[in-house]
């Protein structure tokens, strides 16, 4: 299923239902072990994934994903950008605080991703919704 | 929706994860699973994430509510197998997955079940005999 991947473009896949959070999953997998990452930052980057794609499912109401090999010149990774037209996240700070939910999960989709990954760049707003930018390098 | 099947070998019940679970799919599992524990009256549950290459937040808590409810039904949950990419990725990720116990392999598992079983029958026993543990 994973065969065939162009790495040269990013890789699109919408995000409507749970079935697509396990296909976006599947696709940073993919990715992943295209661009050589290790065991370990391949489980951090898919898991920061699938927290993040449920994220635009479950609070954005759906959106899409796209996963991007990047080369900084020293090192390659993958970059992955989550969006959705959504509520937008009113309070940033809070969203960002370990074990804060405004829903009924755990508290540990937004704070716990962003220590699994490198960097990490939020933008939201109610007009545009959220905009969520990762990016894992290899080592 | 696919479903994951669960096996009752002797008296513990054993689910082997094998797909890429939707969280409906989880759900679903925490279900099927109450209402075996109750159908089989069985003592125990393996879980075993051998197979599992990530464990979200969502996963992580399907396994701590799974090992909650087996308890208020007299069974003993254990969660075998994880990977240890996946074991690191939790802690940095925050998840602490309280309440469940956890052993490398199934073999391992069933030791502990029968273990915490066989504790809970002698508690059974020693209350109607506490006059024998008299200290030295």
């Amino acid at each position: 299923m994973t065969a065939g991947i162009d790495l040269g473009q990013p890789q699109a896949q919408s995000v409507r239902s749970d079935e697509d959070v396990v296909r976006v999953r599947q696709l940073v997998r993919a990715v992943a072990v295209a661009s050589k990452l290790s065991l370990v930052d391949q489980t951090k980057v898919v898991t920061a994934a699938s927290e993040l794609a449920r994220n635009t499912l479950v609070y954005g109401g759906g959106g899409s994903v796209e996963v991007t090999v990047v080369d900084n010149g020293r090192r390659n990774g993958v970059q992955i950008v989550f969006a959705d037209s959504g509520p937008g996240i009113a309070d940033l700070d809070l969203a960002m605080t370990d074990g804060y939910t405004s829903g009924g999960g755990l508290g540990l989709g937004l704070s716990g991703s962003r220590r699994l990954v490198d960097e990490f760049q939020i933008e939201t707003s109610a007009e545009t919704g959220t905009r969520i930018t990762v990016t894992k390098w290899s080592r | 929706m696919e479903r994951v099947p669960i096996l009752k070998i002797g008296d513990i019940l054993l689910v082997s994860i094998q797909l890429d679970m939707s969280d409906q799919t989880a759900v679903q599992l925490q279900e099927d699973l109450a209402e075996r524990i109750v159908d089989t009256g069985c003592h125990g549950v393996i879980i075993d994430i051998t197979a599992l290459d990530i464990v979200d937040s969502f996963v992580g808590r399907m396994l701590s509510t799974i090992a909650s409810i087996s308890k208020v039904l007299d069974a003993e949950t254990v969660v075998v197998g994880m990977r240890p990419a996946v074991a690191i990725t939790l802690v940095e990720l925050g998840l602490s997955l309280n309440g469940i116990r956890t052993a490398l392999n199934v073999e391992r598992g069933m030791e502990l079940i029968a273990a915490a079983h066989a504790d809970e029958l002698d508690y059974q026993l020693d209350d109607d005999s506490d006059a024998e543990t008299a200290t030295p």
